[in-house]
């Protein structure tokens, strides 16, 4: 195995309150604080691991957005990859990107770079899609390990422990392979200021989706974005006979 | 104060400041109180004391990238995890 890829996106930082914007049509995100999507950073630093561990030659930083997108790259850089690649999606056309289409750029991707492994968090905490690792294998058609908690290298390709409800699923793989990275796969390290200044000097490749030949037409229309029901307050009771009969009132006994 | 002292301190400061950024309270509030912190130490000559100082302040930059790690780590786990 000599490249691995990794897909990272720049969303709202997981630490701030998201605010849905007055007509509906999506979140509030002007100046709002941004990073990297953590599971992309789990993804980041298994691939730097597997280098580490000389399973890797090189990781190439992948990030579909507009030019602010370069600075979740750099982020990655700063964490170890080699180099990065910015395909530049801005404005409506990134309002109505959707995991089909960057799955698509990953692909072109992977063969043009001819990556061995491509790993992506499992999932975005801004649209929450979890679809992007699963259709890049599809359309490679490669295999896939997804909510990856353990990925190791076994003879022929790789052994990956899978997070699936109540448990845990051990699968075998050869390689080239999708992989998705599922919250306990690392614990990811932080972005030190040095190495933020070192990745200045990494090399950052700039293309477009049309250079990659990929259509981003959008296939499905954001209708509503709306706010979670706030939860209702609850109310005193003077005494356990009133609880019992509200209980039995809701159903509750 | 020594130089190769100098640079030290200077490079923990740095690198405090760029931890402040993430800081729950804003970088703000995290500035003011490095500041300050710095500010009271900044007449000390003994270069052992120095020393320790340092040692001290590259413990607290591990301690806060730790927190960094839990807090999103346990966030993450309540939002998306139920057990």
């Amino acid at each position: 195995m000599s490249r691995v890829l990794v897909g990272v996106k720049r969303v709202i930082d997981y630490a701030v309150k998201i605010r849905v914007k007055p007509d509906k049509s999506g979140v509030v995100t002007d100046g709002v604080k941004h990073s990297m999507n953590p599971f992309d950073e789990i993804a980041v630093e298994e691939a730097v691991r597997m280098k580490e561990k000389k399973l890797a030659k090189e990781v190439i930083a992948v990030s579909c957005g507009p030019a602010q997108a370069q600075e979740t790259l750099r982020t990655a850089l700063a964490m170890g990859a080699d180099r990065a690649i910015h395909v530049e999606v801005a404005g409506a056309e990134y309002e109505t990107l959707q995991p089909i289409h960057v799955a698509k750029i990953l692909a072109k991707i992977s063969q043009d770079e001819k990556a061995d492994l491509v790993i992506v968090g499992k999932q975005a905490i801004d649209d929450d899609s979890n679809q992007t690792a699963q259709m890049t294998a599809a359309l490679l058609d490669w295999p896939q390990g997804t909510f990856a908690s353990k990925v190791e290298k076994s003879d022929a390709g790789l052994t990956v422990t899978r997070e699936i409800d109540g448990g845990l699923e051990v699968i075998k793989t050869k390689v080239p392979a999708v992989l998705s990275a599922d919250l306990r796969l690392n614990e990811p390290r932080y972005a030190t200021l040095p190495n933020i200044m070192k990745a200045k000097k990494k090399p950052m490749k700039k293309v477009s989706a049309k250079d990659l030949g990929v259509d981003l037409a959008p296939r499905i229309k954001v209708i509503s974005v709306e706010d979670p029901p706030v939860r209702q307050a609850g109310s005193v009771v003077p005494d356990v006979d009133t609880l019992v009969a509200k209980l039995k009132e809701g159903g509750h006994v | 104060m020594s130089q190769p002292q100098r640079k030290a301190v200077i490079d923990l400061y740095r690198t405090l400041l760029h931890l402040g950024r993430d800081w729950p309270q804003g970088y703000n509030f995290f500035r003011q109180r490095l500041h300050k912190v710095f500010l009271k130490n900044s007449e000390e000559k003994d270069p052992k004391k120095v020393e320790t100082m340092i040692k001290h302040g590259e413990y607290v930059v591990k301690e806060i990238e730790a927190l960094y790690k839990l807090k999103k780590y346990r966030t993450l786990k309540r939002r998306y995890y139920d057990d």
